[in-house]
């Protein structure tokens, strides 16, 4: 991947002759990527020092960790080697900013933890990247190796544990097992489809010293999956479905941005005149001010992307697995269309939907292999019809409405779009407001969105939307949370003050679990059940850590409220309270068919309608 | 129905627990699995055996390629293949009634491998339907078994290697003549 060059070359001059500075511990944006020097012949290094050479070799600059009793002679040797470390507050917080980190940059991001529960806290971190497909390589510590399987302090099986959850993962006992390891898990995690990778290393690995050079180090070639399967067959019929199709719809996913395929995607949509409908995770993929571009698919997706897709006769899925959210009742769903599945994951076809035709492979490279035998092709006919329904949507659109003194999330969100001029990296948690800012936050730009879809980790924006400001220093961040998610993790506020980072935080406030509370008010007769919800003063919260903020009940309060966020110099808390028993619409209950919508009731009184006006 | 899979694990600690959890965390029952060395050093082969609807096949073997530690995988179907089962099994016989449990073992061509004045050990080779016939005679006389070792089915394809295999290890493709059968288990894996 073009790193191979950078192996910290001055660390290994100072480890060998043992008087050993610091080269600059403070700044941060020492980057390993400024050393272009030749490796030096290999060095004596500890193990710990080792983790430390290898990651600057595999181009990490920075790392998200908390220090511990097993992992303290990796923390005691940082100090010789230009990676900034972020020291975080939980170490769920530490996964969740690697993946940010990941998700902003394209890059792998790095956590870092101690044994026993520190490594057990970053469990639903990498299970939340497990499910969105992110690189992260976590690195831990245990016990020694003598004491493996003893139940010595702070020891757990951590790789029994994150084996579900994990692309791969290593357990580690010499010291000259951690360069070749480590280069390893970058490889897994980056390569085919990507996925954590946890590398646990025990503590006399760490300590013991051994010989360090980074390129015998260097893994395998990496084998791709052996069931990739492209051939010229399959292209031909693919390009004859699109062909004769009369309404075609396009279903663009995560997959568009792991591969780099926006291009290769917007090129297919134009060139056949085909309309795109996206995943959650695929917001950004595809420009949403695009004329073809429908907006999100799914459960709380536009009725018109639903009712295409239902009305389809060709679907052609892009980097996308047809999860539960996105199909509804899979015996219903887009029954008069043929299926076009282009997957880099050979286990994703047939899972869940049948498809005609399998393109197995990476979905920038299908396309290119695809494109050639695509010609233009006449698609008015089915874009008039959709856009007929969009026009009809659009006049019960929240957002179309005029201010009736209520404060409403959407309002929020549309504001924020319309205030950022889209130009920022909105990082959300799980819930209503997720949807909310699916819908009404239109990203033109890929790594705009970042949101946990498949795990639905609450707790995710505040972390995650650390690692990706480090990521992108210059990108203004939003994070878009709940009130319920944000407590969850709201000690990392601290990790933000110590680090200097500057976000903005908008609490999207209901006093409810806002989902639950509207999944009990559908579907289980208005029983709010543990979900009415007393929180601290999130302003207070704010201050309490030297971040200003102010509560905001209106919505002429947001534009001047948001205009003080961007530009406070530092980190900024907003702190909107939003209708408590608003509810995101259209919906598709769980297990029903995409056509069978709740749409936003007649009578309900918090609705606002064009006549009220 | 049945199904068996033939893989090539890298020879470490880990590996079985990552096999046999993809097959836990669909629920699906491991019948017989049997591990052990192969002609390539550093690499073990396996034969699982379980019960799984067609459409999970596929999965299945595609879930079990992307484990790191898998080098190769193949759903034997109904390709032509060699199975074999070998059971060790111990039965109570005294002098007296020796001579009977010799004969039995003769007709499943099975051996005596050890012989002590209350027992004996018999031990055989064959299909599962072969050995579970010795078994459901022995058991005619009540208490007569004592102990029952199986290993699971071993199976191999029959003819020549098959290609994918020999890709996967990283022999030439030109040293690979595919006879009809390999052809076959081609076939068999395209679909």
């Amino acid at each position: 991947m073009g790193h191979k060059g950078n192996a910290n070359t001055k660390a290994n001059a100072n480890a060998s002759n043992g008087s050993i500075t610091a080269p600059n511990a403070t700044a941060p944006s020492a980057s390993a990527s400024g050393s272009h020097t030749h490796l030096t012949p290999p060095a004596k290094l500890t193990g710990a020092e080792i983790i430390w050479a290898t990651l600057v070799g595999e181009g990490v600059d920075t790392v998200f960790g908390y220090p511990g009793g097993t992992i303290l002679p990796a923390y005691d040797a940082l100090r010789k080697f230009p990676v900034r470390h972020i020291l975080v507050r939980h170490e769920q917080g530490a996964a969740h900013m690697a993946d940010g980190y990941s998700r902003a940059s394209g890059k792998v991001g790095v956590a870092i933890a101690t044994s026993g529960p520190g490594s057990t806290n970053l469990v639903t971190g990498i299970a939340t990247a497990m499910l969105d497909s992110i690189p992260i390589v976590c690195i831990t510590a245990n016990v020694s190796s003598k004491l493996l399987g003893t139940d010595a302090f702070q020891e757990v099986d951590i790789t029994g544990i994150t084996l579900p959850v994990t692309k791969h993962n290593f357990l580690v006992n010499r010291a000259e097992d951690i360069a070749p390891t480590l280069r390893h898990a970058f490889q897994i995690a980056r390569s085919g489809r990507p996925g954590p990778v946890l590398v646990d290393i025990t503590k006399d690995a760490e300590q013991a010293t051994t010989e360090f050079d980074f390129e015998a180090a260097k893994p395998r070639p990496y084998r791709p999956h052996p069931m990739l399967h492209v051939d010229d067959l399959g292209l031909a019929q693919a390009a004859e479905l699109i062909r004769n199709s009369k309404r075609p719809v396009i279903l663009a996913g995560h997959g568009v941005m792991e591969s780099g395929a926006m291009e290769q995607v917007r090129t297919l949509a134009e060139r056949a005149q085909i309309p795109v409908g996206l995943t959650l995770l695929g917001l950004g993929g595809f420009p949403a001010s695009h004329p073809l571009c429908l907006g999100m698919m799914g459960m709380h997706g536009e009725s018109w992307v639903n009712s295409a897709i239902q009305d389809a006769d060709l679907l052609i899925a892009c980097g996308m697995r047809f999860d539960d959210r996105v199909t509804g009742k899979l015996a219903e769903y887009a029954l008069k269309a043929k299926k076009i599945h282009i997957e880099v994951d050979p286990s994703e076809i047939n899972k869940n939907v049948k498809v005609d035709v399998a393109l197995v492979g990476d979905l920038r490279e299908v396309l290119d292999q695809l494109l050639p035998r695509i010609s233009g092709r006449d698609g008015s006919t089915w874009l008039k019809s959709i856009e007929a329904k969009k026009g009809a949507v659009a006049v019960h659109d929240i957002k179309n409405l005029p201010d009736s003194g209520h404060l409403y999330a959407a309002h929020v969100i549309h504001d924020l779009w319309r205030m950022t001029g889209g130009n920022a990296i909105v990082v959300t948690d799980v819930g209503q407001h997720q949807m909310w800012e699916a819908q009404y936050f239109r990203h033109e730009q890929p790594r705009t969105l970042i949101t946990s879809g498949g795990l639905g980790t609450m707790g995710f924006a505040l972390p995650a939307a650390i690692g990706a400001k480090v990521a992108c220093p210059e990108k203004e961040v939003w994070v878009v949370v709940g009130d319920g998610g944000f407590q969850m993790t709201a000690a990392e506020l601290a990790t933000i003050v110590q680090e200097k980072i500057k976000i903005n935080i908008a609490v999207i406030n209901n006093g409810y679990l806002g989902m639950v509370r509207q999944w009990q008010e559908f579907f289980y007769e208005r029983n709010y059940e543990a979900t009415p919800l007393v929180s601290p003063d999130f302003v207070k919260l704010a201050d309490a850590h030297g971040i200003p903020g102010r509560a905001v009940r209106k919505r002429s309060e947001v534009e001047e409220a948001v205009n003080a966020a961007r530009s406070a110099t530092g980190a900024y808390l907003l702190n909107f309270m939003v209708e408590k028993e608003d509810s995101v619409y259209p919906m598709i209950p769980a297990g029903s068919a995409l056509h069978e919508m709740i749409r936003r009731p007649e009578k309900d009184p918090l609705e606002e309608r064009a006549d009220d006006k | 129905m049945l199904h068996t899979f033939v893989a090539y694990v890298e020879d470490r600690p880990g590996v079985l627990t990552r096999v046999a959890s993809l097959f836990r965390r669909l629920n699906i029952n491991i019948n017989s699995l049997t591990v052990g060395r192969s002609e390539r050093p550093g690499l073990s082969r396996l034969t699982l055996v379980c019960e799984a609807s067609a459409e999970a096949v596929h999965r299945i073997r595609a879930s079990l390629f992307k484990l790191e530690n898998v080098v190769d995988v193949d759903d034997i179907a109904q390709a032509p293949s060699v199975t074999r089962e070998l059971a060790l099994i111990k039965v109570a016989a005294s002098p007296r009634n020796r001579a009977q449990i010799f004969d039995l073992a003769e007709v499943f061509r099975a051996r005596i491998v050890d012989l002590t004045s209350e027992s004996l050990i018999i031990e055989m080779t064959g299909v599962e339907s072969k050995i579970e016939g010795l078994i459901e005679i022995l058991r005619e006389d009540d208490g007569r078994i004592l102990e029952i070792c199986r290993s699971g089915k071993m199976t191999m394809r029959r003819g020549h290697h098959v290609s994918s295999v020999v890709r996967a290890m990283g022999v030439a493709e030109a040293a690979v003549e595919e006879d009809e059968s390999a052809v076959e288990g081609a076939a068999d894996e395209v679909q």
